[in-house]
């Protein structure tokens, strides 16, 4: 029964398995990014993709479908300038979404990009997107976003129609730049 | 209530306890520390008990009569962090504590201050956490899942002494869980090789495992939430470029562990009572041992079949309904060999018995309602009603908490030398078992008619089970003051007990006296 | 209580017995649902639910047999037997296989409610914090659906009607024979839009949009009810989800009502309103909207709702309380009403506001005030 130092060991063994378990709740978050970006998980799209001229699939044209949606606590105005395009495979197309910050202060927004059916995620690439980064508008500004999008050529052809949802967030409180902060 | 328990001891050998209240604090006794923590238990169970009655009270009949919504969700909420965290869990660390030194015949836990430490924490962290509501916010009103957005940008400000809390009970469970593991790793008498041990210990040992991998999973996930809500990070805010769903996935990664956390020192429980009774050895002990690992592995990999309404792709949701519903068949093997046990066995139905032989049908009843919950497209019905109510209150009432009263049952005697009385022992069962079914078992069909989880009023369609179910929880509720009373009562009047407390008992902790003395196994005993 | 209950048990057997489809009490199952979808869902249900039971008979019934015959008071002598590896393989076989036999109906189940392709109309559902908007997606056709049931209904000062808690405001409203497409959001918290006669239930998270469909059979037009399935704050019981389904013809006669008379809304916001057209108006606004939070008298309630009676804001600069309705307050509970009333209903509620409860302003809020202040 000499077993108080195997004692002392097998307790720091599994100090240390519970310690690396915290560490993988953390690690967590880029692991699910990482599954996010391979499955297209909710739609997602990740980065920003150089615009290189694909092969256009003309023998099919995908509905896009371009809706803008407000968090609660966001009263900017925010709209699509078309609420539909046609779009052969392959073409790079370019739309707007106008918005309009209609409070009595400088605001900076975030909007959240989100892509049903989420299998058609994966093949929507953006070349520009005002999604990428915060957007500051002073009190009562307005102005048109830019999208500059395509879709894969490599889309499944069962899925016809692509529907793009932009939800604008308060993200004031959030701000990377500092424009807010100095201009109150 | 711990004055009482101090009888427990009033035949000890020669070191005795200490005197006092003084004793309980600072103790480092595994039988003490095991004492304090059912009783510590049992508390909460009437404080979580308590609640169950309000929110059963005010569904009663439809209409807000009794408490205002917003109360009504803090009854919700604390109703279930008091019951997981502050009932269950404590109360089967209470039983590794008494029970798995006199099973492996080891003097004591490995590690005697951090047992006492890992008890004293509890009582903090529950007293804060259930002190918020009478703050002026009111106590935490999200659920005991508490998902993102609602408990971070949304709650009340209580949710910070909510993430202390958890931070306190996590460490106490890890702390208890490596006290165990040492011991059943490093104390074993000689000759108890692993696979000797009796099922108790092992589906503990398997326990507290999962307990090591996933407390600290939960610690991660609630000071994600503790920097968001107070530092302006954005884990789970998406206009900060975090995810609400990355919460769900996160604190299910824990929650579904934690769920067999519960549930497989049950298995260990009613392994140990079932042969006792028929008089027969276990039936499979080494596949018991094989269903019990291969059930904590499953729980690993499954997290997201409590997720499937909330928007995953397709080949997501197959792989979580096919990993879920292979959780079936160890959890089969189980119940087979339970009744294989009993089979051609020569059984007597004394309390424990009766409680163990109503958790294998009740459980397994559990058991069957989850296996309809895995199969994903009925899932988009059964989410988030009253059937996923019904289900895991079969599971963790009849399931967990019967294991728990049948262990009581079952070494009460050799706890204090004395026996229960039977007759009462028999009407608590009997009350427990009505009560337990007329409360759960209507909840299956307003959950499959279309009743949401977590509304404190409801269409009139749902009002004739409701009010049933609310007097079934009142013929629960208040048959657990009888157990109070038999307890106490065994304690203070009950009939000397032998050494060997049943018929025909086997393992190391029947071999010691009645009541076994305040330190046993000093010297380890010899294991053929 | 018993009594009643008992009474209640027997009407329901006597009812169950007269006919069985009329009676709602006491209902035992799954609804079989409408479409296509929903009656997989229940064939899928049933399927398992009697694989279960006889499981259940099977195991519980040796239990049984052996707690009966195998009692020591019965004489009963145990028997030494602990293994046995075929009845281990067997038992772990079995199930294997009945698993697999329930997965292949449960997959195509799941790809079939996956497939929203080719949906004719698509409607976004925005769930808030407690009620849902519905957006039909190029249409023009926007607004929000509240909870239409009393305070008075709920707090049993006044009889529950039929539909208690499953009433609201204003219905989807869906054309049958079409396949239509929900894109669900949240605004906030995450709720979750739940029709069981659809079979559809899916989590509205804010930032995602997740996709459901339905496809009504024609012939089954009808009005169909659901509640919120996720805890989204005091409250989630109270946000129910109420979908009229229309024939074709009447649901294009239904689209062309609500664009005309937002038309004739807007052409209304620009006449002329009397002050006591504006009060009575608002009284009802405010009764509907405001008081949940502000109280029946504009006394507040609690720290997080400011009393209205008296207050800065009511009785200070009209602009300043005009942009407080329409865009809300960021980061309380304030919401921004600008989209989910009408200039008529706003301006009357301001005009309520600005005069009841002793705060007599005496200001008058035009329809017109509310247009300029929107621009």
């Amino acid at each position: 029964m000499s077993s108080r130092p195997s004692v002392a060991k097998t307790a720091v063994k599994h100090v240390t398995i519970a310690i690396l378990m915290f560490g993988f709740g953390f690690a967590m978050i880029p692991l699910y990014d990482v599954f996010c970006e391979v499955t297209g998980l909710n739609g997602k799209v990740q980065a920003a993709v150089v615009k290189t001229a694909m092969e256009i699939d003309r023998s099919r044209s995908i509905k896009v479908q371009l809706v803008a949606s407000n968090n609660a606590e966001m009263p900017w105005r925010f709209s699509p300038l078309q609420n539909e395009i046609a779009l052969h495979p392959g073409d790079w197309k370019q739309v707007g979404f106008w918005v309009s910050n209609v409070t009595d202060q400088d605001m900076v927004s975030q909007s959240v990009p989100s892509i049903t059916p989420a299998r058609a995620a994966r093949y929507v690439k953006k070349s520009e997107c005002f999604c990428f980064e915060q957007q500051t508008l002073a009190s009562g500004e307005s102005k048109v976003m830019n999208l500059v999008f395509t879709i894969s050529p490599d889309l499944p052809e069962d899925i016809r129609t692509v529907t793009m949802v932009y939800t604008l967030f308060d993200a004031t409180d959030f701000a990377t730049s500092q424009v807010v902060a100095t201009s109150d | 209530m711990m004055t009482s328990a101090t009888t427990l001891h009033e035949d000890h050998g020669h070191h005795g306890p200490a005197k006092g209240l003084m004793r309980w604090v600072l103790t480092t006794n595994h039988k003490d520390i095991g004492t304090l923590y059912l009783w510590f238990a049992f508390t909460m169970l009437l404080i979580g008990g308590s609640m169950a009655l309000i929110i059963r009270l005010e569904l009663f009949q439809p209409g807000m009569q009794l408490i205002e919504p917003e109360f009504f969700n803090q009854m919700t909420t604390m109703h279930g962090l008091v019951m997981v965290f502050g009932a269950i869990m404590p109360a089967f660390v209470g039983m590794a504590n008494w029970l798995v030194p006199m099973m492996v015949g080891a003097p004591d836990m490995a590690l005697p201050r951090m047992n006492n430490l890992s008890f004293w924490i509890l009582p903090f962290a529950f007293g804060m956490l259930i002190l918020t509501l009478f703050s002026e916010a009111g106590a935490p009103n999200f659920g005991w899942t508490f998902y993102a957005p609602l408990s971070t940008t949304y709650a009340p400000s209580s949710v910070t002494y909510f993430i202390f809390g958890v931070h306190l009970m996590g460490i106490s469970s890890i702390m208890g869980a490596i006290n165990i593991i040492a011991t059943i790793l490093n104390l074993r008498a000689p000759g108890m090789t692993l696979m000797k041990m009796p099922l108790f210990v092992w589906t503990w040992l398997i326990t507290a495992y999962l307990l090591i991998a996933v407390m600290p999973v939960l610690a991660g996930v609630v000071t994600m939430m503790l920097m968001d809500i107070h530092f302006g990070t954005s884990f789970f805010n998406a206009a900060g470029g975090g995810d609400p769903v990355l919460f769900q996935h996160v604190f299910w990664f824990f929650g579904h562990p934690e769920v067999y956390i519960m549930i497989l020192p049950a298995f260990g429980i009613v392994s140990q009572i079932i042969p006792t009774f028929a008089r027969k050895p276990l039936f499979g002990y080494s596949s018991m041992v094989y269903a019990t690992a291969s059930i904590a592995f499953l729980s690993f990999i499954v997290w997201a079949h409590h997720m499937f309404t909330v928007g995953l792709p397709l080949a997501t949701e197959l792989f979580f309904m096919y990993a879920t519903m292979l959780i079936a068949i160890p959890t089969g093997v189980k119940v087979f060999n339970w009744v294989s046990t009993m089979f051609n066995g020569s059984m007597t139905f004394e309390t424990p018995m009766l409680f163990a032989v109503a958790f294998v049908i009740l459980f397994t009843i559990g058991g069957f309602s989850g296996l309809m919950l895995a199969i994903a497209p009925a899932d988009f019905q059964y989410h988030d009603t009253y059937f996923v109510v019904a289900h895991f209150h079969y599971v963790l009432v009849p399931g967990a908490l019967f294991a728990i009263i049948a262990g009581v049952y079952y070494w009460i005697p050799k706890w204090c030398g004395r026996y229960y009385n039977e007759t009462l022992g028999k009407w608590h069962f009997w009350l427990s078992f009505v009560g337990v079914n007329v409360t759960f078992f209507p909840m299956h069909f307003v959950g499959l008619a279309g009743m949401p989880r977590r509304i404190p009023d409801y269409a009139l369609q749902f009002a004739d089970f409701n009010a049933v179910a609310s007097i079934g929880a009142f013929i629960f509720g208040l048959s657990q003051i009888l157990f109070l009373y038999i307890v106490i009562d065994a304690i203070r009047n009950g009939k000397k007990a032998t050494d060997e407390v049943w018929e025909g008992t086997e393992g190391l902790e029947w071999t010691l006296p009645s009541p076994a003395p305040y330190h046993s196994f000093s010297e380890p005993p010899e294991v053929k | 209580m018993l009594s009643r209950t008992g009474l209640r048990l027997s009407s329901a057997i006597t009812a169950l017995l007269v006919s069985q489809s009329t009676y709602a009490d006491w209902e035992l199952n799954m609804p079989q649902g409408v479409t296509q979808v929903s009656q997989s869902i229940y064939d899928l249900h049933m399927l398992i639910l009697w694989i279960c039971v006889w499981i259940g008979v099977l195991v519980f019934g040796v239990m049984f047999y052996s707690m009966y015959k195998h009692r020591k008071s019965k004489g009963a002598k145990a028997s030494k037997f602990h293994e046995s590896l075929t009845l281990e393989l067997l038992w772990t076989a079995i199930p294997t296989l009945i698993l697999i036999l329930m997965a292949i109906p449960a997959t195509t189940t799941l790809v079939k409610m996956y497939d929203s392709s080719d949906a004719q109309i698509d409607i976004k559902i925005t769930g808030y914090q407690w009620k849902w908007e519905y957006d039909y997606l190029g249409e023009d056709v926007r607004f929000f659906s509240n909870l239409a049931t009393s305070k008075d209904e709920i707090y049993n000062k006044q009889d529950k009607g039929e539909n208690y808690l499953l009433e609201v405001d204003r219905e989807m409203v869906i054309p049958t024979g079409v396949k239509v497409r929900f894109l669900i959001t949240s605004s906030d918290v995450i709720h979750s839009w739940w029709v069981p006669e659809f079979a559809v239930k899916k989590d509205a998270v804010p930032g995602y949009v997740n996709e459901s469909w339905v496809n009504v059979p024609v012939g089954k037009e009808g009005i169909y009810r659901g509640q919120c399935a996720e805890l989204c704050g005091v409250d989630h019981g109270f946000m129910p989800v109420v979908v009229r389904a229309l024939s074709q013809e009447n649901y294009q006669a239904w689209l062309d009502d609500q664009r005309a008379a937002k038309v004739a809304e807007a052409a209304a916001a620009m006449g002329d309103f009397s002050y006591d057209e504006l009060m009575t108006t608002g009284a009802e606004v405010y009764a509907g909207r405001c008081a949940g939070c502000h109280g029946q008298s504009g006394e507040g309630m609690g720290t997080i709702f400011p009393a209205l009676k008296g207050s800065a804001i009511a009785v200070g600069d009209v602009d300043a309380h005009i942009d407080v309705v329409l865009n809300g307050v960021p980061g309380t509970a304030m919401q921004a009403f600008a989209a989910q009333l009408s200039d008529v209903e706003l301006a009357a509620v301001i005009t309520y506001e600005r005069n009841a409860w002793d705060n007599n302003t005496g200001d008058t809020v035009t329809p017109i005030n509310i247009i300029d202040a929107r621009k």
